[in-house]
């Protein structure tokens, strides 16, 4: 186990290192200069701005200069915000997008769960053919969509909770948090109907039955935990669902979140910025994944994680 | 088929909510896209003042378009950071209400010798925000750290070169900064030197980055000076608060140390960045917001809405025709071709069909309602329409053209920009011209705002939408552009007494208003009648929804776009 856990960590090194390598250079080839006013500053302020932004130096200098930082955990300084840390710029919004996020993925696990469930106890009924349309809507549908229905429905039209903004408590994460869950709770109603299904017709369901137990208990608690087992692998890909829609769905409520300071550092080319809120979702995605990996060793004895060739 | 449909729709509108994020956060020169952004102006329409009193509660809550990058007046470069300092700081002279410079932190007009080059100024007893004095050694010293070099103000140089005296070289580090041509000579007293006779440096000293700075304090804070709401002085009519330095709300509250807070009748005004302009008009619609700006779509679908105000900008945008690509001339440099482009489509359909976000048709380089000469006359009625659209006379020029060239075919690249809005005008143009134009085939380039200003710098486009805003109340901010060898002119147009005639405004004429603006009007005629440098599209308008009871918003042509100074509530309750 802790050989494995040491290997996994090498890899996750290598993994960040090979995205900020890559976000690195990808970046240059973006069109314009990071420095907004490029075209009013005269040759000697540009000389010294870049100097002072470092970026008059060669490309692999550039690099390897922010390879060192990076290793140190700092992030550089924004162009766009004038004087202004990367680090502290994410710090300032790490909370809202940490809260929408958190709240999408257990909301959405948990309806998800409940809706497959629903569906493979109650199969080929009515129930089971809502459950699945509702599931392939939200699997098809961008979060992005959702928000702007929500918006309009229960917000604009029906005064239910705020239109968006961040400054109602709790009510105002109702609304993107929903938005947000649609992705998790179809793809895991789709899993758990699935796997439920395929459960409930194996042999030691069969036996339960035979001893008398009731429809309850052979649902949760026999079906119900081996069924679990493959959902826990695609919380990963979850996950990262949460973060893409979170870019678009922060600017649909005007949340003062990552995503949206992550839309706008690459329309403004700023390039710290873009490389910092890139680093930050590629190492939450990594750890998410190393976690849902050491879980489904935990919840699942058959898998061994120390098996070097397995 | 319903779902497709509505997918499509906020797909779009997503596309165009993230070019909008960015719009502003640039500087402000060259507009990315025809889409309008939150940079208001002049109004053309102000809503109805009615005399009414004042209520109890003067709180209002408002949107800006993006965050603030920078508050430190000899840095900021965009729109919403001017806005913020023009209502929480104040230079010598500030914009009032009908857009007229006035003394603000000067006492009194200026004393302007009679060459036209010394402006003595007299400060008036004014505090910052922690008490003290402002001074005359304030100007001083945030003049001369905005021309420093290393400080890398944007607008410094930009703004003081060739105006202020020894400004060009000490920006280039050949003079000390001391050089500069601003002396304190008493603690009430400015006297500023120009390099030459500046007829609207008046109107300058209300541009942000000519406010004062407290040196002390701005020394103390170091690197973090202007860095949040705690690390700044105040001396205009609000101070800022609960800015946290990259935060996407902040407050303004009353400055109860402003030299005239007795006129100032707001107390609190909440600020929230909302980039999605949907969002925005649902804030507005749900009560949350006292003004919102309305684009694309949707102001197609507020365009008559009862608190609908419809406000006209000074961003003009035309076509560039470059007449010389990679070394070689183009069939754009001749003149008959470029005329016949130019007066090949009708501008107010465009206007009101194509755009309808309250732009209007141009006919023009100059915008309407922007620079009035000393009895107030608009700019625009001292110089007449130009390149007015006229099918006929378009269709004999190209025959000409054609003929001059022996050809009867020309195909043309038309460079634009990649939003839905620019997309649907550049389709409007294809069609116009190759509908007037006999064996006329136009292909059509749309990129993003970056790329396009690429292809721009390298003269690399045949036709190019394009367009300006001024940075200060002046036709020279238009007029300069196309001078040969100018910055923007990079299309080789060239025209020795169009650029005699700038020049001399500059020079021989500087001191006497009304031969200027002759000389702007005929330069003007050059240019567009006799040339078709450029062929003008349109003036920029914006549809904002506003609470009929918000009242007395300054709306400025240029630098900062918004006044709070004079704004009150009345009849909410």
């Amino acid at each position: 186990m802790v050989k494995y856990i040491g290997k996994r960590l090498v890899y996750m090194f290598l993994t960040m290192f090979l995205i900020a390598t890559a976000t690195f250079f990808l970046m240059q080839t973006l069109p314009g200069s990071p420095i907004a006013s490029y075209n009013k500053l005269n040759e000697t302020q540009r000389a010294i701005v870049e100097k002072k932004y470092g970026i008059d130096k060669p490309k692999p200098v550039q690099y390897a200069i922010y390879m060192k930082n990076l290793a140190k955990g700092d992030l550089g300084t924004s162009f766009v915000f004038k004087g202004k840390s990367v680090n502290d710029l994410l710090a300032t919004r790490v909370k809202p997008s940490f809260i929408l996020g958190a709240q999408a993925m257990v909301f959405g696990t948990l309806i998800g769960i409940l809706l497959g469930m629903l569906a493979a106890l109650k199969q080929n009924t009515i129930w089971d053919y809502g459950s699945t349309f509702f599931a392939i809507l939200g699997v098809s549908i961008p979060s992005f969509v959702f928000a702007s229905l929500l918006q309009y429905w229960v917000a604009s039209q029906w005064h239910l909770l705020p239109v968006g903004l961040w400054n109602d408590g709790w009510k105002s994460s109702i609304l993107p948090s929903i938005a947000l869950a649609m992705g998790p709770l179809a793809l895991s109603a789709r899993f758990i109907r699935t796997e439920m299904i395929e459960v409930l017709s194996s042999d030691y369901i069969t036996l339960a039955k035979a001893k008398g137990a009731n429809g309850f208990e052979i649902a949760f608690k026999h079906a119900f935990r081996n069924a679990l087992i493959p959902l826990v692998t695609v919380l990963g890909p979850v996950a990262a669902g949460i973060v893409t829609g979170s870019l678009v769905v922060e600017q649909i409520f005007a949340i003062p979140g990552i995503g949206e300071q992550f839309v706008s550092s690459i329309m403004t080319n700023d390039f710290a910025t873009i490389m910092g809120t890139t680093l930050f979702f590629s190492a939450l995605l990594i750890f998410i994944i190393f976690i849902v990996d050491l879980l489904y060793g935990i919840i699942d004895p058959r898998i061994r994680l120390s098996g070097g060739k397995g | 088929m319903k779902t497709n449909k509505w997918l499509l729709l906020v797909a779009l509108s997503l596309v165009f909510s993230l070019v909008l994020a960015a719009c502003g956060n640039k500087d402000k020169d060259e507009d990315k896209t025809a889409a309008p952004d939150k940079k208001d102006d002049k109004a053309t329409e102000q809503p109805t003042e009615e005399a009414g009193e004042p209520d109890a509660e003067q709180v209002v809550s408002l949107i800006e378009s993006a965050a603030i990058p920078s508050v430190d007046s000899a840095i900021v470069e965009d729109a919403v950071g001017f806005n913020v300092l023009n209502n929480v700081n104040e230079g010598l002279y500030r914009l009032n209400l009908e857009n007229i410079a006035e003394p603000a932190m000067a006492a009194e007009e200026a004393e302007v010798s009679e060459d036209g080059l010394t402006y003595t100024f007299k400060l008036r007893d004014a505090n910052w925000s922690d008490g003290t004095p402002v001074t005359a050694h304030d100007f001083v010293f945030a003049w001369q750290r905005a021309i420093d070099p290393a400080t890398g103000s944007p607008y410094g140089p930009f703004m003081m070169s060739g105006v202020i005296k020894n400004a060009t070289a000490i920006s280039e580090e050949k003079m000390e900064k001391s050089e500069l041509g601003v002396v304190a000579e008493d603690d009430k007293t400015l006297v500023v030197t120009l390099e030459r006779p500046v007829p609207y440096f008046l109107s300058l000293m209300s541009f942000g980055t000519f406010y004062p700075q407290k040196e002390e304090f701005v020394t103390s804070k170091g690197d973090a000076y202007a860095t949040n709401s705690d690390n700044l002085l105040y001396n205009g009519p609000f101070i800022l608060t609960e800015w946290d330095g990259t935060g996407d709300s902040w407050v303004y509250k009353k400055n109860e140390h402003y030299w005239d807070a007795e006129n100032v009748k707001l107390e609190t005004i909440n600020v929230d960045v909302v980039k999605d302009s949907a969002t925005a008009v649902k804030l507005y619609n749900d009560g949350k917001k006292d003004r919102a700006g309305v684009s694309g779509d949707l102001a197609l679908q507020y365009g008559t809405h009862e608190e609908a105000v419809h406000e006209s900008d000074t961003a003009v945008f035309y076509f560039k025709f470059n007449q010389e690509r990679n070394g070689e001339k183009t069939p754009l440099a001749n003149v008959n071709i470029r005329k016949a482009l130019a007066k090949s489509f009708e501008k107010e359909d465009l206007a009101d069909v194509v755009l309808a976000n309250g732009s209007t048709a141009a006919n023009f380089l100059v915008p309407r309602d922007f620079a009035y000469d000393e009895s107030g006359t608009d700019f625009r009625d001292i110089s007449g329409d130009h390149l007015v659209y006229n099918a006929e006379e378009a269709k004999e020029y190209w025959a000409k053209g054609l003929d001059e060239l022996g050809v009867t075919e020309l195909e043309f690249e038309i460079l634009g920009g990649d939003t839905e809005l620019s997309k649907k005008m550049n389709e409007y143009f294809k069609a116009q011209l190759e509908g007037n134009l006999e064996g006329l085939t136009i292909k059509l380039k749309e990129v993003p705002f970056a790329v396009r200003l690429e292809l721009d710098g390298n003269q690399d486009y045949d036709i190019q939408v394009s367009g300006w805003g001024p940075d200060f109340q002046d036709p020279i901010s238009f007029m300069d552009l196309f001078v040969t060898g100018g910055t923007n002119n990079l299309m080789s147009f060239s025209n020795k007494e169009y650029d005699e005639l700038i020049e001399a405004t500059k020079d021989e004429l500087a001191l006497d208003p009304a031969a200027r603006y002759e000389a702007f009007a005929k330069a003007e005629k050059i240019l567009l009648e006799d040339e078709a440098a450029i062929a003008p599209i349109y003036q920029r308008g914006l549809i904002q929804l506003q609470k009929p009871y918000f009242k007395g918003l300054g709306i400025h042509p240029f630098g900062a776009d918004h006044s709070y100074k004079w704004a009150y509530i009345s009849g909410k309750e």
